[in-house]
């Protein structure tokens, strides 16, 4: 399975999640400039945190108006994957990708910690080698993480069961104390309505070998090539 | 020309900056302040021949890029 990891200035976690990729999952991976329009040769882009374009505006705006996100539209209609963690979470709201947007921390402050989430939804080809409860571990680092959406598209991301990942407590119960920025309902992640776009506020590659302190960021990229192959949907294209 | 938008958070949607700019000034004595939001003033200066062509493309500019649907609303002065 072919990776690309999306370069915008100011990305500051390619190299972990090329790292990841190469060196712990073995497989092929490149770098995507973000003026890179062609997609073609890759079956899953990764677009990692960071502060892309400077996030001047509000963070992900300008980096969703990029000539490579405009083609993720047409990539994720072909049947590609997209895999946003935390700048690319807000990349893909700002898009259009994802329903919501990501707000300030209601705590004001930057927070970099460990955080446990709870899985939600194990039916999507990021979460299928999951099961419903279980707890992961995978730090966080965003100063924009809280996530926001109107009533409607809330009831819509129920009704679809889009929302993939809660922060939790250790044991996996959704408390306030456990939810670290304020996001709505303590949603983490969720996916778009096909599955096939995942944006968390985690680093599931800075979780992804013992010496990071928690090796289940991995379970995510595991899920996703195990559907993939098993679909064989990575062939067809 | 000159244009300015003002971006704001939809009403209902907490803005804890607002909150802490409130907390500070009841700390200095701002006792009367009841609520206080922060918003975006983006001013900007462009060729448009008429004024409703230049309100026109800061419309378009705020639809595509100034002010997110999920999150704000704008005003263009």
């Amino acid at each position: 399975m072919r990776f690309g990891v999306v370069v915008f200035p100011g990305t500051w976690s390619d190299c972990d999640f090329h790292y990841v990729v190469s060196e712990v999952l073995r497989q092929p991976v490149k770098y995507i400039w973000h003026r890179d329009r062609n997609l073609d040769d890759v079956d899953c882009v990764v677009l990692p945190g960071g502060f892309s374009y400077g996030d001047y505006l509000r963070a992900g705006a300008v980096a969703g108006r990029s000539p490579v996100v405009e083609a993720l539209g047409d990539f994720v209609a072909r049947g590609g994957h997209v895999l946003g963690s935390c700048n690319g979470f807000q990349i893909l709201c700002e898009a259009g990708l994802l329903p919501g947007a990501l707000m300030r921390n209601e705590c004001l402050q930057y927070r970099c910690q460990q955080t446990h989430l709870v899985v939600e939804n194990v039916e999507t080809p990021f979460t299928r080698g999951l099961r419903v409860g279980q707890v992961l571990t995978m730090p966080i680092s965003h100063g924009e993480g809280k996530y926001y959406a109107d009533a409607g598209a809330l009831a819509k991301l129920r009704k679809n069961g889009q929302i993939v990942f809660r922060y939790a407590t250790a044991e996996g119960q959704v408390t306030r104390t456990a939810n670290p920025n304020g996001s709505l309902e303590s949603i983490a992640g969720v996916v778009n309505e096909e599955g096939t776009v995942l944006g968390l506020m985690p680093h599931p590659e800075r979780a992804a070998e013992p010496a990071m302190g928690s090796t289940d960021g991995l379970l995510i990229f595991q899920s996703l090539l195990g559907s993939l192959v098993e679909d064989g949907s990575f062939l067809k294209r | 020309m000159r244009v300015r938008v003002l971006v704001r958070l939809k009403p209902g949607i907490l803005d804890v900056q607002g909150a802490a700019v409130k907390r500070a000034l009841m700390g200095l004595g701002f006792t009367e302040v009841a609520d206080l939001r922060v918003g975006k003033v983006i001013e900007v200066e462009l060729d448009a021949p008429t004024a409703a062509q230049a309100r026109a493309r800061a419309d378009e500019m705020c639809r595509r890029l100034l002010a997110n649907p999920v999150l704000e609303e704008y005003t263009i002065e």
